[in-house]
């Protein structure tokens, strides 16, 4: 298991590698110019020299080395150097700078990175614990009333996007629903509360639970119907009939034998889903106006602001290439069955 | 005794009557079939019967609710709403479908490959692979922003941005079917009738377009359907982001879009796109989910 989680774990670099080099050549292909939103009263030799500064005059392969470079090498030292006091001799390096903003883009990154973690998280996390019980128990009582009721509605949240459910629950909640209704929950996510006291506790907790909801109904919607076919899976097996045989209470072969066994496969699709979740709050963001990661790229690709979407795409792709190694090493540790060496 | 002797003056059928009757069973797959048959005939037909213009601004009737007139509605022009939410499902409609079309050929091309050539097998695999690792949604907002200028000056800002909008979908989601057809054909090529084939000196090409394709005909079918639900919501997901067709040109999407601006004052006027989008979807979902059913001989006859 070792020996395979350190090859799959090399084999991701020439991946990596790969990806970035693709995003890097789709996003240097861009006609728009750095300093096209600069004041126009900027003469055209001073405006060469800023396209120097930045480095867009290079050749495309040198620019693209200095990006590996500038992420892989100098942003780690500077992480490190913020968390722990260190001195790893940064200071006078070039850091990637934001076309928009002039600010190091992983610098923006940091602090937008809260918003979209908390949201996402919390989403992600209420819709696992909304969905395993529903699936566990349309799966023992299969075709039974419950049972057809989620599926309904799974498939339901399935179909319905996040930009119409999100605008739904804005119009219930937000729009019908009087302000001063116990009912009412703000449309707009504002990211600057602060939690300090029980007040505002409620207050972050009330803004929170549409987007939260609007997310965790695509996660549910997934996660139960996988949990329940997984449950159906194990419950004809001969090993549960064994354990009925022998007397182990109902509960205990369903909640000990059967789920425990369940759960492994529905453990990877959980891990298999983070990347995508990660891209579905780029538009529950934008509806809910976020100010997280997502809404950092939607302004970027409008602006523009090439370092920025580069960054950005690569550092989703980069999620989606882990949470893979992390599904397949965890089915390997979860499943005894599955031996990859 | 009666039962064999019924069973053998039926008339003989053919496969796709066995489909069609056991596609009949699942209930929510039939409902799904006619809502969507409905909604495809109404984008079709409906401009041409519906008195007005999908265009046509009336200053005059602006802001109206839901009336005889006007069933879903005015916008803030005047502009009937049900021509606007007609004339966006069709071009919805049609960028799923073309969408759905390119994934689907990509991807039976890519699978079919992959799963009868040996050597072709690990490079067309690692190139799935590269393709389910890259970030689809940020890649596809980045693909059309950047392209856009560019292809709207060449083919006209509908055509240039249908062009790219169907390619960019059809480019990044072929890769289950892809999958889903390799296996197929790997299993496929370890059965008999493969051997007999080819020791009877069928050709290649032969051997692929009349024992590998017809064989692999349900997964695509079923894939090709929920296709179609993908393509339609990542087509909104883009016009709602702003990212799709120019402003004037209504998708279901973009309609959407311009009604959150009124949410306030207008609330209804959001819900006629959106409830569009996700019945289709839902439709189309129970449609695939029916079809795989009923392609399922283990399943038919049950």
């Amino acid at each position: 298991m070792l020996t395979y989680t350190i090859r799959r774990l090399i084999l991701t670099i020439p991946t990596l590698i790969f990806i970035s080099f693709v995003i890097f050549l789709i996003v240097k292909l861009s006609p728009s110019d750095p300093t096209a939103n600069l004041p126009l009263t900027i003469p055209p030799e001073v405006r060469e020299k800023i396209r120097e500064s930045l480095g867009v005059n290079q050749p495309i392969t040198v620019q693209y080395f200095l990006w590996l470079k500038q992420f892989f090498w100098l942003e780690p030292r500077i992480f490190l150097e913020n968390s722990f006091g260190w001195d790893l001799g940064t200071a006078n390096e070039t850091r990637l700078i934001s076309y928009a903003t002039r600010s190091p883009v992983m610098d923006l990154i940091w602090e937008r990175m809260p918003q979209t973690l908390w949201v996402v998280g919390t989403a992600y996390v209420v819709g696992i614990l909304i969905a395993i019980p529903i699936g566990i128990y349309s799966a023992y009582r299969q075709y039974s009333f419950f049972d057809q009721a989620g599926t309904f509605i799974s498939m339901v949240g399935f179909s319905v996007p996040p930009f119409f459910s999100g605008v739904l629950v804005i119009v219930v909640f937000s729009v019908l629903i009087p302000t001063d209704s116990f009912w009412w929950l703000p449309s707009i996510y504002d990211t600057t509360h602060r939690v300090t006291d029980w007040e505002s506790f409620k207050f972050q907790f009330r803004q929170m639970i549409m987007p939260v909801m609007v997310l965790a109904l695509q996660i549910t919607a997934q996660i139960s119907r996988f949990a329940r076919a997984s449950m159906l899976d194990n419950l004809n097996q001969d090993y549960v009939r064994t354990a009925r045989a022998k007397g182990v209470r109902e509960r205990g072969v369903v909640m000990k034998h059967v789920l425990r066994n369940s759960m492994i496969p529905v453990v990877t699709v959980i891990a298999l889903g983070i990347p995508g979740i990660f891209g579905g709050a780029i538009i529950t963001e934008q509806v809910f106006k976020v100010n997280g990661l997502g809404q950092l790229l939607i302004i970027a690709i409008q602006g523009g602001d090439v370092p920025m979407v580069q960054t950005l795409t690569f550092i989703f792709a980069i999620l989606i290439v882990l949470f893979n190694l992390v599904a397949d090493v965890l089915y390997g540790l979860l499943d005894p069955r599955i031996r990859y060496d | 005794m009666t039962d064999t002797s019924l069973e053998l003056d039926k008339p003989s059928r053919s496969q796709w009557w066995y489909v069609w009757v056991q596609f009949r069973t699942h209930k929510g797959a039939l409902v799904g079939a006619f809502v969507f048959i409905f909604i495809l005939l109404g984008v079709l037909i409906g401009p041409w019967l519906w008195p007005y213009e999908a265009t046509a601004i009336d200053i005059r009737s602006r802001n109206q609710g839901p009336s005889w007139a006007h069933p879903m509605g005015t916008d803030q022009l005047g502009r009937d709403t049900l021509a606007r939410v007609m004339i966006g499902g069709r071009v919805s409609m049609a960028v799923g479908m073309t969408a759905m079309f390119i994934a689907l050929l990509l991807g039976t091309l890519i699978g079919v490959l992959a799963g009868f050539f040996q050597w072709l097998d690990g490079i067309l695999m690692r190139l799935t692979d590269l393709f389910l690792a890259l970030p689809l949604l940020p890649l596809l907002l980045v693909i059309i922003m950047l392209f856009r200028e560019t292809l709207s000056a060449s083919f006209g800002p509908e055509g240039g941005i249908f062009i790219l909008m169907v390619s960019a979908i059809g480019i990044t989601s072929w890769m289950q079917t892809a999958r889903i057809v390799r296996g197929d054909v790997l299993s496929l090529k370890e059965r008999e009738f493969m051997v007999a084939a080819r020791s009877i000196g069928t050709r290649n090409s032969r051997m692929m377009s009349r024992h590998i394709l017809p064989n692999v005909l349900s997964p695509i079918m079923v894939s090709a359907t929920l296709g179609i639900a993908t393509a339609i919501i990542t087509e909104s997901a883009l016009s709602f982001l702003g990212l799709g067709f120019p402003p004037d040109f209504p998708t279901w999407g973009r309609l959407l879009r311009d009604a959150t601006d009124f949410l306030q004052q207008y609330p209804e006027r959001a819900i006629w796109p959106g409830l569009m989008i996700s019945l289709t979807v839902l439709s189309v979902n129970y449609m695939g989910d029916g079809l795989r059913d009923a392609l399922d001989p283990r399943i038919r006859g049950r």
